[in-house]
C-alpha cells in the first residue's frame, strides 16, 4: 500500500508499568488510568496531538495492554481514525530474527522503525504517555525547525529544591542544550525535561541503530539517545513550555492532579472548547442529584446518582453515593457504590467497587498525630468493602475486604 | 427471536411539530432537545439499533438542519456502516412539493423503499420518548398474520391532549376495530405510540393506490378508512413512556426523569440511549453551589442553587443565582445573583446578572434560541 506522507508523526509511549500506583495498575496500564472524571490519562497526549495536527500517533503498549488497547480501538473519539495515518497500537512482536519486550524507550522506537518509515516523515514526536497537560505540539515543531535542530526537548521551569527528581537541562543564552543529567544529586539547572521531544528523524534513527548495536547500553532516551546525541556535536535545542503540567506516576501526584481540576486558579481549563480534551464517553443519562444531596467543589460526570454528601471530590461516570454517605478530598472511579452512612477521606477508590454500609476509608490529616503514617487511601479496581469495615490512610487494598 | 436484518427502519422526523409549536420554530421535532443531553430522535434511532435493525432511513420535510448536525454519518448510533446504516431522506424533486402527510412523505421515498434490502419496515415518529425492544413487536406482526401492526400504550388524557393523537379500540385478540382521529375527548384510551409494523410490498401497494387518489394521511386514509379491508393489529407497549403532545408534557416528561425507576427504564443501561457525543468536561460545582432534585448534563459549571431542574450540556449557573422547576438547553448563561423560576430557555441563552423571570407550571416563560435576557 503507498502511504501518504507524513511532516512529523508522533510516539507515544504507554507501555511503562507505573509501578508506584501499585494496586490501580494492577490489571491495566499506567496510561489507561482514570483521570478527571471521565478521562483516561492517555486522552491528554492524544487530544494535544490531535489538537497540534498530528494525525498519525503510535502506541507503545506493553504492560497490560487489553484495558487501554480497548480504550483506543480504532482511534474515533480522538478523531484519530483516518484513511491516511490515524492511531496505531504497536505491541511488541516477533520477527524473523527472534522476538524481544521492548527493553527501553529507545528500543521501542528502533523496534518500530518500519512502522515510522512507512510515512516517510522529517521529524517525529516522542511523548510519554502519564502527564497530565496541554500543549500545542505543533508550535514546538516551529521552533525546531527554525532552530534547525536535531532534537528539541520540552522543558519546564522548577522549583530548585525538587530538581533532582527530574531530566535536567543545561542550557546556553540561546537555548542551547549543553548538559544533560538524569536525576542529579547536584542539578546545575532547574529546566526539566517533560518527556516530550521532537527529533529530525533521519539522524535520530542513526542513534537509534547504533544504540541497539551497543550490547552494554539500556536503550534509554535519556541515558543513552540523549547523551549521544550532545557527545557527536548535534544541536539540542531546549523548547520552554509554561503552564500547567504534571506526572501521575505516584499515588500522591495522581492525587493532586485531581485535586489540582477543583481549584480556579490551577491553569488547566477542561471546559475550553478550543482545547478540547477528546475521550471515549460513557453512553449513560445526565447525573442526578436528589433531594438530600449536597454537592460542592466537586465534578460529577453522567451517570452519576447522589443521595449523599460530596465536598472536594472528583467522582467518574456512574458512581453512586447513596443517603447519608460521605465523600471527602477523594477520587471515586467509575462505576463504584458508595453505601449508605459509609465515609471516604482522602482516598483513590478504583473502577467498578462497592463500599459497604457504614464503612469508613482514608482519613483526615488533621485527625492523625502521627504524620508520617498518614497518606492517601488506594483502593484497586473491583473491590468490595463489607459493612462497617475499616480501612486506614495510606492503606493500599487490592482483594476483598 | 425475529430476524431483524430484513426490517427497515423509518423514522419521519417532522410529524407532530405543531404540538411544541416554541421549540420546533427553529429544528424539527426529531431534534428538539430532551433529557439533559438528548434529542427526540436518539429515542426511536437507539432503539432501532439495539434492536438489531440494520438500516434506517430517517424522513426530513423541513427545518432539518440541526438534525443533520446532530446525527452525522451516524457514527454513535454505530449506524455508520458498509451496508446498510443510516440514509438521510430530505425532500427530493421538485414535482410534489413539501409533502402534507405520512402517505405522501412515503410516497416522496418509494424508490428507496424499493431498493432497501427488506421484508418488513417498521415506521416511527419522532414524538415518544421510550426505551422499545422492536424484536417481539416484529415476532407478534409475523405470527398474528397482520398487514399492519399498530404500536399503543395506555394512558390517561385530556381533551387538549387527545386532539393531538390517534385513539384504538382493541379487542381480546389484540385485533384494532376502530380508530379515532385526534377526537377532543378525555378519560383512559389506548393511544397509538406512532409506530407501525407492515410489509414491504403492502405498504408499496399502499403508497401506490393512496398517490392515485391524492390521499395523504396514513391515520385517516388508511388506518381508519380501510381498517375493515386488512388485518390491523395492535401491540401494548407495557413499559414507561412519554408521548409529546404539548409544552406542559414536555415539561413533565423532562421532570419526570428525576424519578430513579423511570430513569433506569428509559435509559435501561442494557440497551443504552446514545446521543451526539459533545467531549464536555464532568460537570463542575463551585463553593456556594446547592443542587437538589436536579439532573445535570457534562459541561455544566454550577455556583448557585438549582432546585427541581434539568440542565443541559455547558449551562452556566452564576454565583448566588437561584433557578427553580427550570429547564435550561445547552449552553445556557445564568448571570451571577439572577433568579428564574418555571422558565425554560433554548440553547445559547444570556440571562444577565440579577435578572428575575418568573413562569407559572401552567405558563412557563420560554425564551428562545440566543436571546440575551
Amino acid at each position: 500500500m503507498k502511504h501518504v506522507k507524513k511532516e512529523c508523526v508522533a510516539m507515544l509511549l504507554a507501555g511503562g508499568q507505573g509501578s508506584r500506583l501499585y494496586a490501580l495498575t494492577k490489571d491495566m496500564a499506567k496510561p489507561a488510568v482514570p483521570f478527571g472524571g471521565k478521562y483516561r490519562i492517555i486522552d491528554f497526549p492524544l487530544s494535544n496531538c490531535v489538537n497540534s495536527g498530528i494525525d498519525t500517533v503510535g502506541v507503545l503498549t506493553q504492560y497490560q495492554p487489553l484495558v487501554l488497547n480497548e480504550y483506543i480501538g480504532n482511534g474515533h473519539p480522538w478523531g484519530l481514525d483516518r484513511v491516511h495515518g490515524g492511531v496505531h497500537v504497536l505491541p511488541p512482536y516477533e520477527s524473523s530474527s527472534g522476538k524481544s519486550w521492548y527493553t527501553g524507550t529507545a528500543n521501542a522506537i528502533y523496534q518500530n522503525i518500519s512502522f515510522i518509515d512507512r510515512y516517510n516523515p522529517e521529524y517525529i514526536a516522542v511523548l510519554s504517555g502519564d502527564h497530565i497537560y496541554k500543549m500545542d505540539y505543533n508550535a514546538m515543531l516551529d521552533f525546531h525547525k527554525k532552530n534547525n535542530a536535531d532534537a528539541t526537548i520540552a522543558v519546564l521551569e522548577v522549583p530548585w529544591e525538587e530538581a533532582s527528581r527530574f531530566g535536567i537541562m543545561t542550557a546556553d543564552e540561546n537555548g542551547v542544550i549543553t548538559e544533560f543529567a538524569e536525576k542529579p544529586a547536584e542539578p546545575k539547572s532547574n529546566l526539566a525535561s517533560m518527556g516530550v521531544y521532537i527529533f529530525s528523524w533521519q539522524n535520530l534513527k542513526k542513534h537509534l541503530i547504533a544504540n541497539e548495536n551497543d550490547e552494554g547500553a539500556s536503550k534509554d532516551f535519556g541515558k543513552n539517545i540523549i547523551p549521544a546525541m550532545l557527545g557527536e556535536g548535534n544541536k539540542l535545542v531546549a523548547y520552554h513550555f509554561e503552564g500547567y503540567w504534571k506526572d501521575v506516576g505516584t499515588i500522591d501526584s495522581l492525587w493532586e492532579a485531581n485535586m489540582d481540576l477543583l481549584d480556579p486558579n490551577v491553569p488547566l481549563d477542561l471546559h475550553d472548547h478550543n482545547w478540547r480534551i477528546f475521550s471515549r464517553n460513557p453512553v449513560m443519562p445526565p447525573h442526578y442529584a436528589s433531594e438530600k444531596a449536597t454537592i460542592e467543589n466537586s465534578m460529577i460526570s453522567e451517570g452519576c446518582t447522589i443521595d449523599g454528601f460530596v465536598d472536594f471530590s472528583v467522582l467518574f461516570a456512574g458512581v453512586v453515593i447513596e443517603e447519608g454517605a460521605v465523600v471527602r478530598d477523594s477520587i471515586i472511579m467509575p462505576n463504584t457504590t458508595i453505601k449508605k452512612g459509609a465515609v471516604v477521606e482522602y482516598a483513590i477508590i478504583g473502577e467498578d467497587c462497592v463500599i459497604g454500609e457504614g464503612a469508613h476509608i482514608g482519613e483526615r490529616p488533621e485527625a492523625i498525630e502521627d504524620k508520617d503514617t498518614w497518606g492517601v487511601a488506594v483502593l484497586g479496581h473491583s473491590v468490595t468493602v463489607s459493612d462497617k469495615a475499616v480501612i486506614g490512610p495510606k492503606a493500599m487494598i487490592s482483594e476483598n475486604v | 427471536m425475529a430476524n431483524m436484518s430484513n426490517v427497515l427502519g423509518l423514522i419521519f422526523a417532522n410529524m407532530h411539530e405543531q404540538t411544541v409549536p416554541d421549540l420546533t420554530k427553529i429544528r424539527a421535532m426529531a431534534s428538539v432537545p430532551f433529557g439533559a443531553r438528548y434529542r427526540l430522535i436518539d429515542f426511536p434511532l437507539s432503539n432501532m439499533v439495539n434492536s438489531d435493525i440494520e438500516e434506517v432511513g430517517v424522513v426530513t420535510k423541513d427545518n432539518y438542519q440541526s438534525l443533520i448536525d446532530h446525527i452525522g454519518a451516524g457514527d454513535e448510533w454505530d449506524l455508520s456502516r458498509k451496508t446498510g446504516g443510516l440514509h438521510l431522506l430530505p425532500p427530493y424533486g421538485n414535482s410534489y412539493g413539501i409533502y402534507r402527510g405520512r402517505l405522501e412523505a412515503l410516497a416522496h421515498i418509494k424508490p428507496f423503499i424499493k431498493n432497501a434490502n427488506c421484508e418488513y419496515i417498521l415506521l416511527s415518529d419522532a414524538d415518544v420518548i421510550a426505551n422499545i425492544d422492536y424484536r417481539p413487536i416484529v415476532d407478534f406482526h409475523k405470527n398474528s398474520g397482520a398487514d399492519i401492526t399498530v404500536v399503543y400504550g395506555k394512558g390517561t388524557y385530556n381533551a387538549e391532549q387527545c386532539a393531538t393523537k390517534t385513539i384504538l379500540s382493541v379487542n381480546k385478540s389484540n385485533e384494532i376495530y376502530d380508530v379515532l382521529v385526534r377526537p377532543e375527548m378525555s378519560g383512559e384510551f389506548n393511544v397509538s405510540l406512532n409506530m407501525f409494523v407492515v410489509g414491504k410490498q403492502f405498504l408499496l401497494d399502499l403508497i401506490t393506490d393512496a398517490e392515485s387518489r391524492n390521499l395523504y394521511s396514513f391515520e385517516v386514509d388508511v388506518l381508519q378508512h380501510k381498517l375493515h379491508d386488512m388485518k390491523v393489529m395492535g401491540y401494548k407497549f407495557d413499559k414507561p413512556f412519554f408521548q409529546i403532545d404539548g409544552i406542559s408534557t414536555y415539561i413533565k416528561s423532562n421532570m419526570a426523569l428525576v424519578n430513579k425507576n423511570l430513569r433506569d427504564a428509559i435509559f435501561d443501561s442494557d440497551s443504552p440511549i446514545y446521543t451526539k457525543v459533545r467531549d464536555d468536561a464532568p460537570a463542575k460545582y463551585g463553593i456556594g453551589a446547592e443542587v437538589k432534585n436536579s439532573l445535570i448534563a457534562d459541561g455544566c459549571v454550577i455556583e448557585g442553587t438549582v432546585e427541581n431542574c434539568v440542565l443541559f450540556r455547558g449551562v452556566k449557573v452564576g454565583k448566588g443565582a437561584v433557578i427553580k422547576n427550570c429547564i435550561l438547553m445547552q449552553d445556557t448563561v445564568v448571570g451571577a445573583k439572577a433568579e428564574m423560576s418555571n422558565v425554560i430557555t433554548d440553547k445559547n441563552v444570556v440571562v444577565s446578572e440579577y435578572r428575575t423571570l418568573s413562569g407559572t407550571e401552567i405558563y412557563p416563560v420560554f425564551v428562545n434560541k440566543g436571546a440575551t435576557v
